[in-house]
């Protein structure tokens, strides 16, 4: 079996090589070192970078807070219902949703940034909600007993023992934000969807690829930083439990 | 704006473009099925290629559905195949093997250790024991694996109408180009409406293969 993974390494070396070859010979390295181009790019990203960022911030703040009121005791019968709803919501595919709001809002940032939002708000709801709900009754009890407010019981102790659950979802629904944003340029947003479409069309795949490699970097970066994110906002004590 | 109309007056594209979504979706998912679920049972028997092989398909999951398109269109073009369905099936079945692979692993890894001894101790052979025990035991999360990714076909084949794999995407394509709302509404709904039905046609479906000893369990 450790035959299997060495030939494995090999193929994925093999495999970055050919793309590195293959992006060369189609003119991709010469399409980037343009600088007229090159600056072009550089404004897509930072309008998917407006994008997904807004959007996220707004999901993330709806999403936490839908997830936190969820699990407050007042208005736990309705939480069923609204999880079932929401639920229902991320199963219409994201391409519906954004043609759905253009309709709504027209052409531009909004309904793009609004499409994003309402997408990326149930992972991060769900797992609110779920990593609240999964911390032990004796912990909560505990933190009664030592007199906390129910507010205090929330931010020492729920969040903090909630957070890898918490970060999970805020995970895919990152990764789902990054992937759909490309999605916004149809309805005027921008962002490196132009590339990526524009190059479909003109079958150009120099154009094409100049949008979807940084896409997909994106998406792997934003990935690996939610990683990282993790070991720094969970607390030590909860994560060698957790190991 | 009169959707109802439009329907009226297009039913037959409706169906036509329906139905192709479907195919589209029920093709990848047909080879994800068929190639996923071997390699998750095989990849229980060893843990590091296990974290290999997951580790790919995550990083496949993380690559986003349009760039993955656009990636595989200089790359099948040599063979004539850049746009139109092949193109699509090939980044939808990529994209089902994930939800597939996973819970396949997780699904027979987390059959009660007791259970396979006391199958072996019956005398089972390793084929008899996957068959007689961890399959069955293990099925009910094996389809939540399928229906994850069918729901996730549905909507990733909608994008796949901007190669021109056809598909109910077409109609939001279309649409969106020709400032035509009644159009673009007819697509969001579609797609919508199959992901919901298929959505819950797998939850029945998950219901009925699941065997009467595990429900009572339950």
């Amino acid at each position: 079996m450790t035959f299997v993974i060495k030939i494995y390494r090999y193929a994925l070396f093999g495999l970055l090589f050919f793309f590195g070859i293959k992006a060369q010979q189609i003119g991709l390295v010469e399409y980037l070192s343009d600088p007229f181009e090159m600056e072009y790019v550089l404004e897509l990203v930072r309008q998917h970078l407006v994008l997904v960022g807004s959007s996220m911030l707004m999901a993330t703040v709806i999403g936490l807070s839908a997830g936190i009121l969820l699990t407050r005791d007042r208005v736990k019968k309705y939480t069923t219902g609204v999880m079932y709803v929401l639920s229902l919501g991320q199963t219409i595919p994201s391409l519906a949703v954004i043609a759905i709001s253009l309709s709504l809002l027209g052409i531009g940032t909004k309904p793009a940034i609004f499409a994003l939002t309402i997408y990326s708000i149930l992972p991060i709801a769900r797992n609110t909600l779920a990593g609240i709900q999964a911390v032990p009754a004796g912990m909560t009890d505990a933190a009664r007993g030592i007199g906390l407010t129910p507010f205090q019981t929330l931010l020492s102790v729920e969040l903090p023992n909630a957070a890898s659950v918490i970060l999970t979802g805020f995970r895919i629904a990152l990764v789902i934000n990054v992937g759909s944003a490309p999605l916004g340029f149809l309805v005027g947003a921008g962002g490196l969807g132009d590339l990526i479409f524009t190059g479909i069309d003109m079958m150009m795949p120099v154009k094409l690829l100049a949008g979807a490699i940084p896409t997909t970097l994106l998406a792997l970066i934003g990935d690996y930083a939610c990683e990282l994110l993790g070991l720094a906002l969970i607390p030590k004590g909860i994560r060698i439990q957790n190991n | 704006m009169n959707i109802y109309r439009f329907i009226e007056q297009n039913m037959d594209q409706v169906l036509t473009l329906g139905l192709e979504h479907l195919y589209l979706v029920f093709l990848s998912l047909f080879i994800a099925m068929v190639t996923g679920i071997p390699t998750g049972i095989a990849i229980t028997k060893n843990d590091r290629l296990a974290k290999k092989v997951l580790d790919v398909a995550n990083v496949l999951m993380t690559v986003p559905s349009i760039a993955l398109f656009g990636v595989m269109l200089p790359v099948l073009a040599p063979f004539g195949v850049g746009l139109g369905k092949v193109p699509a099936v090939v980044a939808l079945v990529l994209y089902s093997e994930l939800p597939i692979i996973r819970n396949t692993y997780i699904a027979i890894k987390n059959v009660d250790s007791s259970l396979v001894d006391a199958g072996k101790g019956m005398g089972l052979s390793r084929w008899q024991l996957l068959r007689e025990v961890e399959i069955p035991i293990a099925i009910p999360v094996i389809l939540a694996g399928l229906r994850t990714a069918a729901v996730m076909t549905i909507g990733i084949a909608a994008i796949a109408a901007y190669i021109g794999a056809g598909g109910l995407g077409v109609f939001i394509q279309q649409g969106i180009s020709r400032s035509y709302e009644e159009m673009i509404i007819t697509g969001a709904l579609g797609v919508s409406i199959l992901a919901i039905l298929v959505d819950t046609g797998m939850a029945l479906i998950e219901r009925c293969l699941t065997s009467k000893g595990l429900k009572i369990e339950a």
